[in-house]
């Protein structure tokens, strides 16, 4: 299990691996905002934590597909299947490896991207905590969508509609927390939602998507 | 432990290729599937490593004693054929590849990239990867596809070291290996007559 997340992490930093690609595209998103909506800052510091949520998001959505498809590609994932872990095993790595390499980052650059938005000050320390609490559940959940869709040529499509829907509840609360948190209001309501979502994904997801890759690989 | 196989009726996509398929596998020895493209040989062996279940009939002495090599060999172009190799090793908690090496006569590409190797490196890299799985039973469908002379021969003995150590083969291939021991299983007569499964074959 450790030689697979060690493995997953040394091909995300060679050469095609991917690894900065949903770094760069969150800092493309929160760049480019202040250039669309103007550069008022009132406008921006409200709008600032629904954008780095929204960025985080679709970052996440985009790296989705490299989760099993290179290994469907390459028939590792048949070998992985026949070698003693157990699926659910697997697919939990491969989440945790697509949060370090993908989430974590996210999560990492929040603070910096804010200051492009003008953030107000009591915001940063709640965009990164939701953001830490909300990415796994982005994870958990893509891994689901991308063990759906393994095996279909270009099912990049398919999957970002069967995870989006998916996606809503974990944007509706984590963005509300940063929101109230640069608002100064009172957190604790969303960020307990937020906390179930996560948690509730990560512990009944997984057994989900052992059984949706096991009836895939047949 | 032998692998036995009794009865067994195997499926593409819901659809039966094979039935009726009963044979054995003793430790020491090798069997080699024979049948026309498209017979339902894959389809077998993966049923036999796991990937897939039986349409009908049983399977015995399977399931974690399989070490399975496909057409596609699981590599990493990323990583050199060194780590490729340990990564198969650590994944099935054995952590020896060097005589793997020496059996593909892999030690002078073992910094290399895997992917930069030739088809047949890359060919004998999979098939080394078999060698540190540490599994009894080796199924193998096509190993020599893209081997030359030469590496046939050095599979061919792989596989001999490995029946010696008491180890199984199950084999789908075209190619006489050389190995003379082997028994020969023809599936051609098993060929399934086309008909509806009872099972949903929408959870197919």
């Amino acid at each position: 299990m450790i030689a697979l997340l060690l493995r997953d992490l040394r091909l995300s930093v060679r050469a095609g691996g991917g690894f900065g690609l949903g770094l760069a595209f969150f800092l493309i998103v929160t760049v480019l905002v202040p250039f669309g909506v103007g550069p008022e800052t009132g406008l921006l510091s409200k709008i600032a934590p629904g954008v780095l949520w929204i960025g985080a998001l679709l970052a996440c959505l985009l790296s989705l597909d490299r989760i099993f498809a290179l290994d469907w590609e390459d028939g590792s994932l048949d070998l992985l299947a026949t070698a003693p872990l157990p699926m659910e095993g697997i697919v939990s790595i491969k989440a945790l490896a697509h949060w370090i390499t993908t989430g974590l980052p996210l999560v990492l650059a929040a603070p910096v991207l804010g200051v492009l938005l003008s953030l107000p000050e009591g915001g940063y320390l709640w965009v990164v905590i939701s953001l830490a609490l909300g990415t796994p559940a982005l994870s958990v959940i893509g891994t689901f969508g991308a063990a759906l869709t393994v095996g279909l040529k270009r099912g990049g499509l398919l999957m970002s509609l069967l995870v989006l829907p998916l996606y809503v509840p974990t944007l509706i609360f984590g963005a509300e927390v940063a929101r109230r948190g640069a608002d100064g209001l009172a957190v604790e309501t969303p960020l307990l939602m937020l906390a179930g979502i996560s948690f509730g994904a990560m512990a009944i997801l997984p057994f989900a998507s052992a059984a949706v890759l096991r009836i895939n690989l047949r | 432990m032998d692998l036995t196989v009794r009865d067994l009726a195997v499926a593409r996509g819901g659809v039966p290729v094979l039935e009726g398929l009963s044979f054995g596998l003793t430790p020491g020895r090798a069997l080699v599937l024979r049948g026309p493209n498209g017979s339902g040989k894959t389809t077998l062996l993966r049923t036999i490593a796991g990937l897939q279940p039986a349409f009908e009939g049983e399977i015995a002495g399977a399931g974690e004693r399989i070490a399975y090599a496909a057409h596609a060999d699981g590599l990493k172009s990323m990583l050199s054929v060194a780590e490729n190799l340990t990564f198969w090793a650590q994944a099935f908690g054995t952590a020896d590849i060097a005589a793997a090496l020496t059996g593909f006569n892999l030690e002078d590409l073992a910094r290399r990239p895997a992917g930069t190797l030739s088809a047949g490196q890359k060919r004998r890299l999979g098939l080394a990867r078999l060698m540190v799985t540490g599994r009894p039973v080796w199924v193998l469908d096509e190993p020599t596809v893209s081997l030359d002379a030469a590496s046939v021969q050095l599979f061919a003995e792989a596989v001999r070291g490995h029946l010696a150590g008491g180890g199984s083969a199950l084999m789908a291939t075209h190619i006489d290996l050389g190995l003379a021991e082997a028994d020969v299983f023809d599936v051609t007569p098993y060929k399934a007559e086309p008909r509806v499964s009872s099972a949903d074959e929408v959870f197919l």
